[in-house]
């Protein structure tokens, strides 16, 4: 079913028209086979980019689209209800360029920006480490200075693209001071062209998501250019959060996607699927079920509009995007588990999608800051600054 | 190098098609307009022939008011202009009709080469190049899987039955394509955004100088005389396996001739 969208501008309905004729053709229909076989799609994320679609909430000028957060996050969600990996992975790749865009210097947005948001590239982010995930500012990756520039040591797990990314935007600590201590960096996967010092572990064997590599990312003495740091020294927690604060944004709209997904699927068995005479769907054990899964999804989808829509008037939206983070990936949760069981016994197999969708909808309530830390950042919203 | 490729609108084949029981032409508001599938690999092809030699692509379409979502979509892909034939006096024109009508057109903006589908999905009556080429006194190469331009020569590989033929002509020339030449592009947002301000011509039949009594239902040759929905499939002979399942199964196709 296509979701009836309240788009801003006739072009964003245009630009929706276009994703949706992408996703029919380019990416839905491979979905499935590529997620058994383990197999990335990279060419469909090179489809995407000769289309326009790497780069759409950023400016015009440096090769972006100009669309604001509501409509770029509507995209991200219709390419989610395609196939999660294909979503998430614009919407990771969209993070990525976030500080080079935000925090960077006129000459690196100059020269960077344009291959990053409309040149193909596909990017990475890489925070998390073995020992620090939720406590991000724990991370000890460091990067140390030199006349020449820095030489970064360290390991980064779980990181999307690791290893098929053509850049890697890295918090890394120069500074033995906690959170202050951490630097941002721009990593393209060529710098360790001329020294070495990159490599990737295997990708995870995964629950879900099989298609999207995650992997270590580990550096041993790759060389830096100066050039590299984004933001001035010390800056990059604030930039790793803010650019979080966005990315919250996309997995709230991935869920949307993906629920709407398992959603359809249910609507349209329960519709043909007969029982005792009559069609599972007049059932009213079924109905109220499905009742329920409309409701959840239009109130996610709801929530994350009005976040977007508070980042792109230049309203603070930290708060509402955790919210929106938080809601909209324990509905998936909940609602791609209704749809398995809609679909009963048919759910359970691989015949059908919605199994998939309930592996693949765990991962969201993990990433970019698990629910645990989303109800962190929003009570602590709530306490204010300690007395 | 100045192309021209006509693009016809066609409803949806996804979608339920019908034809109008007052004057027995095709019901448009009953489906959604879709751009002829197969003028979207003339469209690429057109494009191609420019990136490499150079020129201008004019996008012509002959249909109603709503076929301007037609031309946005070629416009979207790359082609620089339009031009959009559209007059209550052509509703209803025949292949003979539309061909005149369109070749009228071309007489007055120009062209070295015209590009067409092969076929369209609704009317699929496949002799529109044919007849464009004879109204114009020019080359037809036809059934294209491959183009080649060089100067002012041109040569296509036209599929045939047994493999294909080599046809070479002299421009101006008209060429028809055939699926297998190529993969059109998708059109890109920016592309989308900068369709809008290209520039579309709307021409009636005065502008093209279109003699009213050839086109139109009263100015065509054929005349749908009845028209009936298709039956419903039968049902598929059913062919049970008794040792001879294989022998029964080949008669079959060979009946059929597909063996
Ligand atoms: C498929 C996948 C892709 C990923 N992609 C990326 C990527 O591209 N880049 C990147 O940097 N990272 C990525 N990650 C890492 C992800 O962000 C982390 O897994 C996540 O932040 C949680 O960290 P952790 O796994 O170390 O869990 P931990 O932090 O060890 O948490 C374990 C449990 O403890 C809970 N917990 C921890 N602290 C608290 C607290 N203070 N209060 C209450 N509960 C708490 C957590 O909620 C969780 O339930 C990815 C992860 C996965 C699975
Ligand atoms: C169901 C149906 C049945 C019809 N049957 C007949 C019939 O039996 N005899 C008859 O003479 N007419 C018939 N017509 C009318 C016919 O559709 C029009 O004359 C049509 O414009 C040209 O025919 P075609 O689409 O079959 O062309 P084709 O030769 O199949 O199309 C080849 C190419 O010509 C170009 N082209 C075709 N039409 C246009 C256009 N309007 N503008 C720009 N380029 C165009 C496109 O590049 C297309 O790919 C029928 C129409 C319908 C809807």
């Amino acid at each position: 079913m296509s979701v009836d969208r309240v788009l801003p501008t006739p072009e964003a309905h245009d630009l929706l028209d276009l994703v949706r004729d992408l996703i029919g053709k380019e990416v839905a229909p491979r979905a499935a086979a590529d997620e058994s076989a383990r197999r990335f799609p990279r060419e469909v994320f090179t489809t995407l980019g000769a289309a326009g679609l790497l780069g759409l909430p950023y400016p015009e000028e440096h090769g972006g689209a100009a669309q604001p957060y509501e409509v770029y996050l509507q995209v991200i969600e219709e390419l989610a209800a395609g196939w999660l990996a294909v979503g998430l992975g614009l919407s990771v790749h969209t993070l990525s360029c976030f500080p080079v865009a935000a925090y960077g210097t006129d000459a690196q947005r100059e020269s960077l920006l344009p291959e990053m948001l409309g040149g193909g590239l596909l990017g990475a982010y890489c925070l998390s480490e073995p020992h620090s995930g939720s406590d991000a500012a724990a991370l000890t990756t460091k990067a140390v200075r030199d006349d020449g520039g820095y030489a970064v040591d360290g390991v980064k797990a779980w990181i999307t693209h690791g290893g098929v990314a053509d850049f890697y935007t890295l918090m890394a600590r120069t500074s033995p001071d906690g959170a202050r201590g951490i630097s941002c960096f721009h990593v393209p996967a060529s710098a360790a062209n001329l020294s070495g010092g990159l490599s990737f572990g295997e990708p995870e064997r995964k629950m879900g998501m099989k298609s999207s590599p995650t992997a270590q990312v580990r550096f041993d003495g790759l060389r830096l250019a100066p050039d590299a740091l984004v933001g001035a020294e010390g800056e990059g927690f604030r930039i790793a959060m803010a650019a979080l604060d966005g990315g919250r944004l996309g997995i709230a709209a991935c869920a949307v996607g993906l629920a709407q997904a398992a959603f359809d699927a249910a609507v349209s068995y329960a519709g043909e699927r007969r029982q005792f005479g009559s069609r599972i769907v007049d059932f009213q054990g079924v109905s109220f079920m499905l009742a329920d899964m409309a409701t959840q999804i239009a109130a996610a989808r709801a929530l994350y509009l009005d976040a977007a829509r508070a980042r792109d008037a230049g309203r603070p939206y930290g708060t509402q995007a955790a919210m929106a983070k938080l809601f909209a990936t324990d509905m998936c949760m909940k609602v791609t588990t209704d749809a398995v069981q809609v679909l009963g016994g048919y759910g359970y197999v691989e015949d059908f999608p919605v199994e998939r969708y309930m592996r693949e909808a765990k991962v969201l309530q993990i990433v970019e800051g698990t629910n645990q830390v989303q109800r962190l950042v929003i009570g602590r919203a709530l306490a204010g600054p300690r007395p | 190098m100045n192309i021209v490729v006509c693009v016809k609108q066609v409803p949806d084949t996804a979608t339920e098609r019908k034809l109008r029981s007052d004057d027995k032409t095709l019901d448009r508001d009953a489906a959604d307009g879709v751009v002829n599938e197969l003028d979207e690999y003339a469209v690429e092809e057109a494009l191609r022939l420019k990136e490499a030699h150079g020129g201008e692509v004019t996008v012509l379409t002959m249909g109603p008011d709503k076929a301007s979502e037609t031309i946005r979509k070629a416009l979207a892909m790359g082609a620089d202009k339009a031009v959009h034939l559209v007059d209550d006096a052509l509703h209803g024109s025949d292949a003979l009709g539309t061909s005149y009508a369109l070749a009228q057109t071309l007489k007055k903006i120009g062209f070295d080469l015209v590009v067409l589908g092969s076929e369209s999905t609704d009317a699929r009556t496949g002799v529109l190049a044919a007849m464009l080429a004879e109204r114009l006194g020019v080359p037809q190469l036809t059934f294209a899987n491959k183009v080649e331009v060089n100067g002012t020569s041109i040569a296509i590989q036209r599929v045939t039955d047994y493999g294909y033929d080599k046809v070479e002509a002299v421009l101006p020339a008209v060429v028809s394509v055939v699926e297998k030449i190529n993969e059109p592009r998708y059109p890109s947002f920016k592309g989308i955004m900068a369709a809008k301000k290209k520039p579309v011509e709307k021409l009636g039949v005065a502008d093209a100088e279109i003699d009213v009594a050839q086109v139109g239902l009263a100015g065509s040759w054929s005349e749908v005389a009845d028209f009936a929905a298709a039956p419903p499939r039968a049902a598929g002979t059913v062919v049970k396996d008794e040792g001879d399942g294989g022998v029964k199964a080949a008669d079959f196709l060979a009946s059929k001739k597909f063996v």
